[in-house]
Protein backbone atom coordinates (compact mmCIF):
# COMPACT_ATOMS: atom_id res chain seq x y z
CA UNK A 1 0.00 0.00 0.00
CA UNK A 2 1.69 3.20 -0.71
CA UNK A 3 0.76 6.63 -2.31
CA UNK A 4 1.47 6.79 -6.00
CA UNK A 5 2.14 9.36 -8.42
CA UNK A 6 0.76 9.89 -12.05
CA UNK A 7 0.61 12.69 -14.45
CA UNK A 8 -1.82 12.92 -17.12
CA UNK A 9 -2.28 14.83 -20.33
CA UNK A 10 -5.26 16.23 -22.40
CA UNK A 11 -6.37 18.15 -25.12
CA UNK A 12 -9.86 19.33 -26.16
CA UNK A 13 -11.42 21.34 -28.96
CA UNK A 14 -14.89 23.69 -27.57
CA UNK A 15 -17.26 25.01 -30.14
CA UNK A 16 -18.32 28.62 -29.57
CA UNK A 17 -22.05 28.53 -29.25
CA UNK A 18 -24.51 25.89 -30.96
CA UNK A 19 -26.29 25.14 -33.40
CA UNK A 20 -29.90 23.87 -33.24
CA UNK A 21 -32.50 25.80 -35.34
CA UNK A 22 -29.86 28.65 -36.12
CA UNK A 23 -28.36 30.59 -33.48
CA UNK A 24 -29.28 34.05 -33.85
CA UNK A 25 -28.48 37.37 -31.54
CA UNK A 26 -30.23 40.63 -31.55
CA UNK A 27 -28.68 44.32 -30.66
CA UNK A 28 -29.90 47.90 -30.92
CA UNK A 29 -27.95 50.61 -30.00
CA UNK A 30 -28.72 54.45 -29.69
CA UNK A 31 -27.50 57.61 -28.34
CA UNK A 32 -28.62 59.90 -25.56
CA UNK A 33 -29.03 63.65 -26.01
CA UNK A 34 -25.75 64.08 -24.30
CA UNK A 35 -24.24 61.63 -26.40
CA UNK A 36 -24.19 58.79 -24.39
CA UNK A 37 -24.37 55.32 -26.31
CA UNK A 38 -27.16 52.73 -24.95
CA UNK A 39 -26.62 49.75 -26.02
CA UNK A 40 -29.63 47.25 -25.34
CA UNK A 41 -29.89 43.59 -25.37
CA UNK A 42 -31.37 40.25 -23.92
CA UNK A 43 -28.42 38.65 -23.56
CA UNK A 44 -27.77 38.30 -19.56
CA UNK A 45 -24.57 38.76 -17.76
CA UNK A 46 -24.73 36.24 -15.05
CA UNK A 47 -20.88 37.40 -13.89
CA UNK A 48 -18.73 36.78 -16.46
CA UNK A 49 -18.46 40.05 -17.59
CA UNK A 50 -20.77 40.65 -20.77
CA UNK A 51 -21.36 44.03 -20.03
CA UNK A 52 -17.56 45.07 -19.97
CA UNK A 53 -17.52 43.45 -22.94
CA UNK A 54 -20.17 44.51 -25.10
CA UNK A 55 -19.31 48.01 -24.05
CA UNK A 56 -16.04 47.48 -24.90
CA UNK A 57 -16.84 46.11 -28.36
CA UNK A 58 -19.72 49.36 -28.97
CA UNK A 59 -17.05 51.61 -27.63
CA UNK A 60 -13.76 50.31 -29.87
CA UNK A 61 -16.70 50.54 -33.15
CA UNK A 62 -18.28 54.06 -32.56
CA UNK A 63 -14.73 55.23 -31.37
CA UNK A 64 -15.81 56.56 -28.25
CA UNK A 65 -14.75 55.76 -23.99
CA UNK A 66 -16.01 52.83 -22.62
CA UNK A 67 -17.38 54.79 -20.16
CA UNK A 68 -19.35 56.73 -22.65
CA UNK A 69 -21.15 53.21 -23.13
CA UNK A 70 -24.39 52.05 -20.71
CA UNK A 71 -24.87 48.41 -21.77
CA UNK A 72 -28.86 47.85 -20.68
CA UNK A 73 -30.01 43.93 -20.26
CA UNK A 74 -32.83 44.80 -18.21
CA UNK A 75 -35.67 42.97 -19.99
CA UNK A 76 -36.04 40.22 -21.83
CA UNK A 77 -39.36 40.23 -22.81
CA UNK A 78 -39.21 43.94 -24.62
CA UNK A 79 -35.23 43.92 -25.75
CA UNK A 80 -34.37 43.06 -29.00
CA UNK A 81 -33.98 39.19 -29.29
CA UNK A 82 -30.88 36.61 -28.12
CA UNK A 83 -30.92 33.24 -27.87
CA UNK A 84 -29.18 33.69 -24.49
CA UNK A 85 -25.95 33.28 -22.27
CA UNK A 86 -25.19 29.93 -22.70
CA UNK A 87 -22.66 27.02 -24.92
CA UNK A 88 -19.76 30.07 -24.61
CA UNK A 89 -21.63 32.39 -26.94
CA UNK A 90 -22.74 35.71 -25.63
CA UNK A 91 -19.07 37.36 -26.42
CA UNK A 92 -19.18 35.80 -30.17
CA UNK A 93 -22.74 36.46 -30.87
CA UNK A 94 -23.80 39.24 -29.43
CA UNK A 95 -20.21 40.78 -29.60
CA UNK A 96 -21.09 40.98 -33.59
CA UNK A 97 -24.33 41.88 -33.54
CA UNK A 98 -23.00 45.25 -31.53
CA UNK A 99 -20.41 45.74 -33.81
CA UNK A 100 -23.24 45.80 -36.71
CA UNK A 101 -25.53 48.22 -34.39
CA UNK A 102 -22.72 50.32 -33.49
CA UNK A 103 -21.30 50.57 -37.00
CA UNK A 104 -25.00 51.55 -38.19
CA UNK A 105 -24.62 54.07 -35.46
CA UNK A 106 -21.32 55.48 -35.97
CA UNK A 107 -22.49 56.32 -39.70
CA UNK A 108 -25.28 58.25 -38.66
CA UNK A 109 -23.03 60.31 -35.76
CA UNK A 110 -20.37 60.95 -38.94
CA UNK A 111 -23.27 62.21 -41.00
CA UNK A 112 -24.78 64.81 -38.37
CA UNK A 113 -21.25 65.94 -37.77
CA UNK A 114 -20.60 66.59 -41.19
CA UNK A 115 -23.72 68.58 -41.69
CA UNK A 116 -22.26 70.78 -38.47
CA UNK A 117 -18.66 71.00 -39.84
CA UNK A 118 -19.88 71.57 -43.94
CA UNK A 119 -17.56 68.82 -44.89
CA UNK A 120 -18.35 65.01 -45.92
CA UNK A 121 -18.90 62.56 -43.77
CA UNK A 122 -16.58 60.19 -45.27
CA UNK A 123 -13.24 63.02 -44.31
CA UNK A 124 -14.11 62.76 -40.38
CA UNK A 125 -12.93 60.17 -37.97
CA UNK A 126 -13.18 60.18 -34.05
CA UNK A 127 -10.65 60.77 -31.85
CA UNK A 128 -11.50 57.82 -28.93
CA UNK A 129 -11.63 60.80 -27.01
CA UNK A 130 -15.61 61.95 -27.16
CA UNK A 131 -14.43 64.09 -30.53
CA UNK A 132 -15.42 63.96 -34.36
CA UNK A 133 -12.67 65.90 -36.37
CA UNK A 134 -11.41 66.17 -39.92
CA UNK A 135 -8.91 63.80 -41.22
CA UNK A 136 -5.87 65.30 -41.47
CA UNK A 137 -6.81 68.32 -39.28
CA UNK A 138 -7.60 68.03 -36.08
CA UNK A 139 -8.08 72.08 -35.29
CA UNK A 140 -11.58 71.39 -37.35
CA UNK A 141 -13.61 69.00 -34.43
CA UNK A 142 -16.74 68.89 -33.28
CA UNK A 143 -17.65 66.90 -29.72
CA UNK A 144 -20.07 63.76 -30.05
CA UNK A 145 -21.92 65.84 -27.05
CA UNK A 146 -22.41 68.50 -29.67
CA UNK A 147 -23.19 66.29 -32.75
CA UNK A 148 -25.93 64.49 -30.32
CA UNK A 149 -27.66 67.37 -29.03
CA UNK A 150 -27.62 68.74 -32.94
CA UNK A 151 -29.24 65.51 -33.88
CA UNK A 152 -32.13 65.95 -31.22
CA UNK A 153 -33.23 69.14 -30.79
CA UNK A 154 -31.94 70.37 -34.20
CA UNK A 155 -31.93 68.19 -37.18
CA UNK A 156 -34.33 65.67 -36.10
CA UNK A 157 -32.08 62.66 -36.49
CA UNK A 158 -31.43 59.33 -34.57
CA UNK A 159 -28.01 58.32 -33.96
CA UNK A 160 -29.08 54.98 -33.63
CA UNK A 161 -28.16 51.34 -35.22
CA UNK A 162 -29.68 48.16 -35.55
CA UNK A 163 -27.41 44.40 -35.19
CA UNK A 164 -28.00 41.03 -36.03
CA UNK A 165 -25.93 38.47 -36.06
CA UNK A 166 -27.04 34.79 -37.29
CA UNK A 167 -24.95 31.61 -37.32
CA UNK A 168 -27.65 29.60 -39.95
CA UNK A 169 -29.05 26.38 -39.16
CA UNK A 170 -26.61 23.50 -40.51
CA UNK A 171 -28.25 20.57 -41.81
CA UNK A 172 -26.69 16.82 -41.63
CA UNK A 173 -25.45 15.56 -44.64
CA UNK A 174 -27.70 12.19 -45.50
CA UNK A 175 -25.01 10.33 -46.53
CA UNK A 176 -22.34 11.17 -44.19
CA UNK A 177 -24.23 12.90 -40.89
CA UNK A 178 -21.33 15.59 -41.29
CA UNK A 179 -22.44 19.06 -40.32
CA UNK A 180 -21.22 21.93 -39.21
CA UNK A 181 -22.01 22.75 -35.91
CA UNK A 182 -20.08 25.86 -34.87
CA UNK A 183 -17.88 28.02 -37.23
CA UNK A 184 -15.84 28.87 -34.27
CA UNK A 185 -13.43 26.59 -32.01
CA UNK A 186 -11.36 27.44 -28.52
CA UNK A 187 -8.77 24.50 -27.48
CA UNK A 188 -7.13 23.75 -24.60
CA UNK A 189 -4.49 21.27 -23.13
CA UNK A 190 -3.96 20.69 -19.42
CA UNK A 191 -1.05 18.37 -17.64
CA UNK A 192 -2.17 17.11 -14.43
CA UNK A 193 0.20 15.50 -11.60
CA UNK A 194 -1.50 13.43 -8.55
CA UNK A 195 -1.19 11.34 -5.89
CA UNK A 196 -3.62 8.14 -5.64
CA UNK A 197 -3.39 6.63 -2.01
CA UNK A 198 -4.14 3.47 -3.55
CA UNK A 199 -5.17 1.86 0.38
CA UNK A 200 -7.90 4.43 0.41
CA UNK A 201 -9.04 5.68 -3.45
CA UNK A 202 -7.90 9.77 -2.26
CA UNK A 203 -6.79 11.68 -4.83
CA UNK A 204 -4.79 14.64 -4.40
CA UNK A 205 -4.22 17.25 -7.19
CA UNK A 206 -0.66 18.47 -6.93
CA UNK A 207 -0.44 20.53 -10.12
CA UNK A 208 -2.20 21.95 -13.24
CA UNK A 209 -0.93 23.38 -15.87
CA UNK A 210 -3.43 24.66 -18.42
CA UNK A 211 -2.90 26.26 -21.70
CA UNK A 212 -5.98 27.96 -23.30
CA UNK A 213 -5.89 29.01 -27.00
CA UNK A 214 -8.84 31.66 -26.91
CA UNK A 215 -8.69 33.54 -29.77
CA UNK A 216 -8.31 37.43 -28.96
CA UNK A 217 -8.73 38.19 -25.55
CA UNK A 218 -10.86 41.03 -25.47
CA UNK A 219 -10.41 41.76 -21.46
CA UNK A 220 -7.10 40.05 -20.49
CA UNK A 221 -7.39 40.77 -16.75
CA UNK A 222 -11.08 39.00 -17.20
CA UNK A 223 -10.02 36.37 -19.20
CA UNK A 224 -7.97 35.17 -16.66
CA UNK A 225 -10.28 35.36 -14.01
CA UNK A 226 -12.44 33.29 -16.01
CA UNK A 227 -9.83 30.29 -17.03
CA UNK A 228 -8.54 30.43 -13.09
CA UNK A 229 -12.29 29.89 -11.79
CA UNK A 230 -12.76 27.20 -14.65
CA UNK A 231 -9.62 25.10 -14.35
CA UNK A 232 -10.59 24.84 -10.23
CA UNK A 233 -13.91 23.79 -11.53
CA UNK A 234 -12.37 21.47 -13.82
CA UNK A 235 -11.05 19.74 -11.12
CA UNK A 236 -13.94 19.57 -8.79
CA UNK A 237 -15.73 17.99 -11.47
CA UNK A 238 -13.09 15.65 -12.20
CA UNK A 239 -12.84 14.52 -8.02
CA UNK A 240 -15.88 15.34 -6.35
CA UNK A 241 -19.36 16.79 -8.08
CA UNK A 242 -22.04 15.43 -8.86
CA UNK A 243 -25.81 15.18 -8.21
CA UNK A 244 -26.46 11.58 -8.72
CA UNK A 245 -23.33 9.28 -7.38
CA UNK A 246 -24.76 6.28 -8.76
CA UNK A 247 -26.48 7.37 -11.82
CA UNK A 248 -29.22 6.53 -13.47
CA UNK A 249 -30.28 5.88 -9.58
CA UNK A 250 -30.54 8.88 -7.51
CA UNK A 251 -30.11 7.21 -4.50
CA UNK A 252 -27.29 9.06 -2.19
CA UNK A 253 -27.39 12.19 -4.50
CA UNK A 254 -26.41 15.21 -2.57
CA UNK A 255 -29.20 17.65 -1.33
CA UNK A 256 -27.05 20.44 0.02
CA UNK A 257 -23.68 21.32 0.44
CA UNK A 258 -22.35 19.35 3.54
CA UNK A 259 -23.02 16.53 1.23
CA UNK A 260 -22.68 18.10 -2.56
CA UNK A 261 -18.57 19.18 -2.16
CA UNK A 262 -16.36 21.01 -3.63
CA UNK A 263 -12.75 21.35 -3.14
CA UNK A 264 -12.26 24.80 -0.84
CA UNK A 265 -9.34 27.40 -0.17
CA UNK A 266 -7.26 24.74 1.39
CA UNK A 267 -7.70 22.20 -1.37
CA UNK A 268 -6.18 23.97 -4.08
CA UNK A 269 -3.64 22.77 -6.30
CA UNK A 270 -0.86 24.76 -8.11
CA UNK A 271 -2.32 26.34 -11.11
CA UNK A 272 -0.62 27.91 -14.21
CA UNK A 273 -2.35 29.29 -16.92
CA UNK A 274 -1.10 30.23 -20.37
CA UNK A 275 -3.13 32.15 -22.86
CA UNK A 276 -2.77 31.76 -26.65
CA UNK A 277 -3.85 34.45 -28.68
CA UNK A 278 -4.83 33.31 -32.26
CA UNK A 279 -7.88 35.54 -33.53
CA UNK A 280 -10.84 33.64 -34.83
CA UNK A 281 -11.86 34.74 -38.79
CA UNK A 282 -15.70 35.50 -37.25
CA UNK A 283 -15.29 36.39 -33.73
CA UNK A 284 -15.83 40.59 -32.79
CA UNK A 285 -12.10 41.66 -32.94
CA UNK A 286 -10.80 37.80 -33.52
CA UNK A 287 -12.53 36.40 -29.67
CA UNK A 288 -13.59 33.18 -29.18
CA UNK A 289 -15.80 31.86 -26.50
CA UNK A 290 -13.31 31.07 -23.65
CA UNK A 291 -16.45 30.26 -21.02
CA UNK A 292 -17.38 26.97 -20.44
CA UNK A 293 -14.22 25.14 -22.36
CA UNK A 294 -11.52 26.78 -19.76
CA UNK A 295 -13.06 23.52 -17.30
CA UNK A 296 -13.12 20.65 -19.67
CA UNK A 297 -9.42 19.57 -20.10
CA UNK A 298 -8.63 18.88 -16.55
CA UNK A 299 -11.13 16.36 -16.13
CA UNK A 300 -9.34 13.88 -19.08
CA UNK A 301 -5.90 14.67 -17.45
CA UNK A 302 -6.84 13.71 -13.96
CA UNK A 303 -8.35 10.66 -15.17
CA UNK A 304 -5.35 9.85 -17.48
CA UNK A 305 -2.95 10.72 -14.40
CA UNK A 306 -4.79 8.28 -12.11
CA UNK A 307 -4.12 5.74 -15.07
CA UNK A 308 -0.69 6.59 -14.98
CA UNK A 309 -0.10 5.91 -10.92
CA UNK A 310 -2.16 3.05 -10.39
CA UNK A 311 -2.90 1.82 -13.91
CA UNK A 312 -6.80 1.71 -14.04
CA UNK A 313 -8.98 3.74 -16.10
CA UNK A 314 -11.97 5.29 -14.13
CA UNK A 315 -14.53 6.32 -16.77
CA UNK A 316 -17.15 7.82 -14.72
CA UNK A 317 -17.11 10.60 -13.02
CA UNK A 318 -16.58 12.00 -10.48
CA UNK A 319 -13.29 9.93 -10.03
CA UNK A 320 -14.45 9.33 -6.49
CA UNK A 321 -12.49 7.44 -3.89
CA UNK A 322 -15.47 3.83 -3.78
CA UNK A 323 -14.27 3.82 -8.08
CA UNK A 324 -10.59 3.75 -7.56
CA UNK A 325 -10.73 1.32 -5.38
CA UNK A 326 -13.42 -0.70 -7.09
CA UNK A 327 -11.40 -0.96 -9.88
CA UNK A 328 -8.36 -1.68 -8.26
CA UNK A 329 -10.08 -4.64 -6.65
CA UNK A 330 -11.12 -6.17 -10.25
CA UNK A 331 -7.53 -5.50 -11.41
CA UNK A 332 -5.75 -7.51 -8.55
CA UNK A 333 -8.69 -9.74 -9.31
CA UNK A 334 -6.81 -10.19 -12.82
CA UNK B 1 -48.69 34.80 16.04
CA UNK B 2 -47.87 37.92 17.78
CA UNK B 3 -44.98 39.76 16.68
CA UNK B 4 -41.73 40.62 18.56
CA UNK B 5 -40.33 43.96 18.66
CA UNK B 6 -36.42 43.77 18.29
CA UNK B 7 -34.12 46.73 18.56
CA UNK B 8 -30.41 46.84 16.97
CA UNK B 9 -27.76 48.86 15.50
CA UNK B 10 -27.12 47.97 11.88
CA UNK B 11 -23.99 49.86 10.13
CA UNK B 12 -24.04 52.35 13.10
CA UNK B 13 -27.99 53.61 12.63
CA UNK B 14 -30.61 52.55 14.86
CA UNK B 15 -33.01 50.05 13.79
CA UNK B 16 -36.33 49.05 15.23
CA UNK B 17 -38.97 46.22 13.50
CA UNK B 18 -41.29 44.04 14.68
CA UNK B 19 -40.39 40.20 13.33
CA UNK B 20 -42.27 37.20 13.42
CA UNK B 21 -41.25 34.72 16.34
CA UNK B 22 -38.51 32.74 14.67
CA UNK B 23 -37.35 34.73 11.99
CA UNK B 24 -33.80 34.97 11.00
CA UNK B 25 -32.05 37.48 11.26
CA UNK B 26 -31.14 37.54 7.80
CA UNK B 27 -34.73 37.72 6.55
CA UNK B 28 -35.29 40.42 8.50
CA UNK B 29 -32.08 42.26 6.78
CA UNK B 30 -33.12 41.57 3.51
CA UNK B 31 -36.73 41.67 3.44
CA UNK B 32 -37.81 44.02 6.32
CA UNK B 33 -34.62 46.44 6.77
CA UNK B 34 -33.56 46.15 3.19
CA UNK B 35 -30.18 45.80 3.37
CA UNK B 36 -29.94 43.36 0.86
CA UNK B 37 -25.66 42.85 1.04
CA UNK B 38 -25.97 39.23 2.85
CA UNK B 39 -27.07 36.52 1.03
CA UNK B 40 -29.04 33.36 1.18
CA UNK B 41 -27.11 30.80 -0.30
CA UNK B 42 -28.54 28.20 1.52
CA UNK B 43 -30.32 29.14 4.65
CA UNK B 44 -29.02 26.39 6.57
CA UNK B 45 -25.29 27.36 7.31
CA UNK B 46 -23.23 25.45 4.71
CA UNK B 47 -22.22 28.08 2.37
CA UNK B 48 -20.89 31.66 4.56
CA UNK B 49 -23.10 33.72 2.06
CA UNK B 50 -25.10 35.23 4.73
CA UNK B 51 -22.32 36.31 7.05
CA UNK B 52 -22.48 39.11 9.04
CA UNK B 53 -20.33 40.48 12.07
CA UNK B 54 -22.17 40.64 15.42
CA UNK B 55 -20.39 42.58 18.22
CA UNK B 56 -17.73 41.73 16.71
CA UNK B 57 -17.53 37.97 16.23
CA UNK B 58 -18.57 36.39 12.56
CA UNK B 59 -21.94 34.83 12.54
CA UNK B 60 -24.45 33.20 10.04
CA UNK B 61 -27.53 35.32 9.80
CA UNK B 62 -29.31 32.62 8.42
CA UNK B 63 -29.05 30.59 11.58
CA UNK B 64 -28.86 33.95 13.87
CA UNK B 65 -32.74 34.20 15.19
CA UNK B 66 -33.08 38.67 14.87
CA UNK B 67 -35.44 38.54 17.96
CA UNK B 68 -32.02 37.48 20.16
CA UNK B 69 -30.08 40.46 18.51
CA UNK B 70 -32.18 43.08 21.25
CA UNK B 71 -29.20 45.67 21.48
CA UNK B 72 -26.47 43.52 19.53
CA UNK B 73 -23.98 45.77 16.78
CA UNK B 74 -24.51 44.38 13.55
CA UNK B 75 -22.33 44.72 10.41
CA UNK B 76 -22.59 44.35 7.15
CA UNK B 77 -20.80 44.72 4.07
CA UNK B 78 -23.02 47.29 2.53
CA UNK B 79 -21.93 49.34 5.89
CA UNK B 80 -18.68 49.69 4.95
CA UNK B 81 -17.76 51.84 2.55
CA UNK B 82 -17.41 55.40 4.23
CA UNK B 83 -18.33 58.45 2.30
CA UNK B 84 -18.35 57.01 -1.06
CA UNK B 85 -14.81 55.52 -0.71
CA UNK B 86 -14.46 51.98 -0.47
CA UNK B 87 -13.22 49.92 2.08
CA UNK B 88 -10.05 48.68 2.02
CA UNK B 89 -11.16 44.72 1.32
CA UNK B 90 -13.63 46.24 -1.45
CA UNK B 91 -10.57 48.14 -2.92
CA UNK B 92 -8.61 45.05 -2.99
CA UNK B 93 -11.54 42.56 -4.12
CA UNK B 94 -11.91 44.73 -7.34
CA UNK B 95 -8.04 45.00 -7.93
CA UNK B 96 -7.37 41.66 -7.22
CA UNK B 97 -10.67 40.25 -10.15
CA UNK B 98 -11.70 38.17 -6.69
CA UNK B 99 -15.09 38.48 -7.71
CA UNK B 100 -16.91 37.31 -10.51
CA UNK B 101 -20.87 36.82 -9.87
CA UNK B 102 -20.34 38.21 -6.84
CA UNK B 103 -23.13 36.35 -4.56
CA UNK B 104 -20.04 34.83 -2.46
CA UNK B 105 -18.46 38.38 -2.37
CA UNK B 106 -20.11 40.20 0.68
CA UNK B 107 -19.83 36.93 2.91
CA UNK B 108 -16.35 36.39 2.32
CA UNK B 109 -15.52 40.37 2.88
CA UNK B 110 -17.30 39.65 5.88
CA UNK B 111 -14.72 36.79 6.76
CA UNK B 112 -11.99 38.37 6.28
CA UNK B 113 -12.55 41.41 8.06
CA UNK B 114 -13.24 39.66 11.29
CA UNK B 115 -9.97 38.22 10.24
CA UNK B 116 -7.83 41.20 9.74
CA UNK B 117 -9.58 43.02 12.61
CA UNK B 118 -8.27 39.89 15.09
CA UNK B 119 -4.60 39.33 12.22
CA UNK B 120 -3.68 42.11 11.03
CA UNK B 121 -0.65 40.57 9.25
CA UNK B 122 -2.21 37.18 8.56
CA UNK B 123 -0.39 34.32 6.58
CA UNK B 124 -1.62 32.32 3.41
CA UNK B 125 -2.90 29.26 5.68
CA UNK B 126 -4.53 32.18 8.00
CA UNK B 127 -6.32 33.57 4.97
CA UNK B 128 -7.53 29.65 4.17
CA UNK B 129 -8.55 29.09 7.08
CA UNK B 130 -10.89 32.52 7.59
CA UNK B 131 -12.19 31.55 4.49
CA UNK B 132 -12.80 28.59 4.57
CA UNK B 133 -16.71 28.20 5.75
CA UNK B 134 -17.66 30.12 3.03
CA UNK B 135 -18.22 28.65 -0.93
CA UNK B 136 -17.25 30.24 -4.24
CA UNK B 137 -18.62 28.83 -7.50
CA UNK B 138 -16.84 31.07 -9.65
CA UNK B 139 -13.21 32.16 -8.50
CA UNK B 140 -11.80 29.48 -7.79
CA UNK B 141 -10.45 31.27 -4.21
CA UNK B 142 -7.04 32.04 -5.29
CA UNK B 143 -7.63 35.69 -5.94
CA UNK B 144 -10.01 36.08 -3.08
CA UNK B 145 -6.90 34.59 -1.04
CA UNK B 146 -4.40 37.06 -3.06
CA UNK B 147 -7.10 39.55 -2.79
CA UNK B 148 -6.97 39.37 1.62
CA UNK B 149 -3.38 39.38 1.28
CA UNK B 150 -3.14 42.17 -0.20
CA UNK B 151 -5.58 44.06 2.07
CA UNK B 152 -3.74 43.10 4.84
CA UNK B 153 -0.42 44.73 3.10
CA UNK B 154 -2.58 47.92 2.50
CA UNK B 155 -3.40 48.20 5.99
CA UNK B 156 -0.19 47.74 7.33
CA UNK B 157 1.38 50.55 5.25
CA UNK B 158 -0.90 52.94 5.92
CA UNK B 159 -0.20 52.34 9.50
CA UNK B 160 3.23 52.29 9.29
S1 LIG C 1 -27.25 31.21 3.75
FE1 LIG C 1 -26.34 31.17 5.70
S2 LIG C 1 -24.70 29.81 5.45
FE2 LIG C 1 -25.71 29.70 3.54
S1 LIG D 1 -17.94 35.07 -7.29
FE1 LIG D 1 -19.60 33.79 -7.81
S2 LIG D 1 -19.79 32.58 -6.03
FE2 LIG D 1 -17.97 33.66 -5.66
Amino acid sequence: MAIRRGRGVAAINYPTGMNLGGDPTQALVHSTPTGNFMVTLSSVDLGQGMKQIMAQICAETIGVPTDRVVIDTADTDTGPHCMGTFASRGTHRAGNAVIQAAKEARQVMLEVAAEELEVNASDLETDGQGNIQVKGAPQKSISIFDVALSAHFKRGRSISGRGMFLIPRSYPEKETGAMKPSTCYAHACTVAEVEVDDETGEVTVLTVKNVFEIGRALNPKMVEQQLVGGSWMGISHALYETTEPYYPSRDHGGTDFNQYLMPGPGDLAETEIIVLERPSADGPFGAKGPGEMCANPQIPAVANAVFDAVGVRIDTLPITPERILRALKTQAAG
Amino acid sequence: MAKVPVQFTLNGSEKAEFVESGTTLLHALRDKIGDTSPKGGCHQGTCGACSVIIDGELRLSCLTLAETCGGADIRTTAGLAEGGVLHPLQRAFLDAFATQCGFCTPGMIMAAKVLLDRTPNPSREDVVEALSGNICRCTGYEPIIQAVLAAARANSQNAA
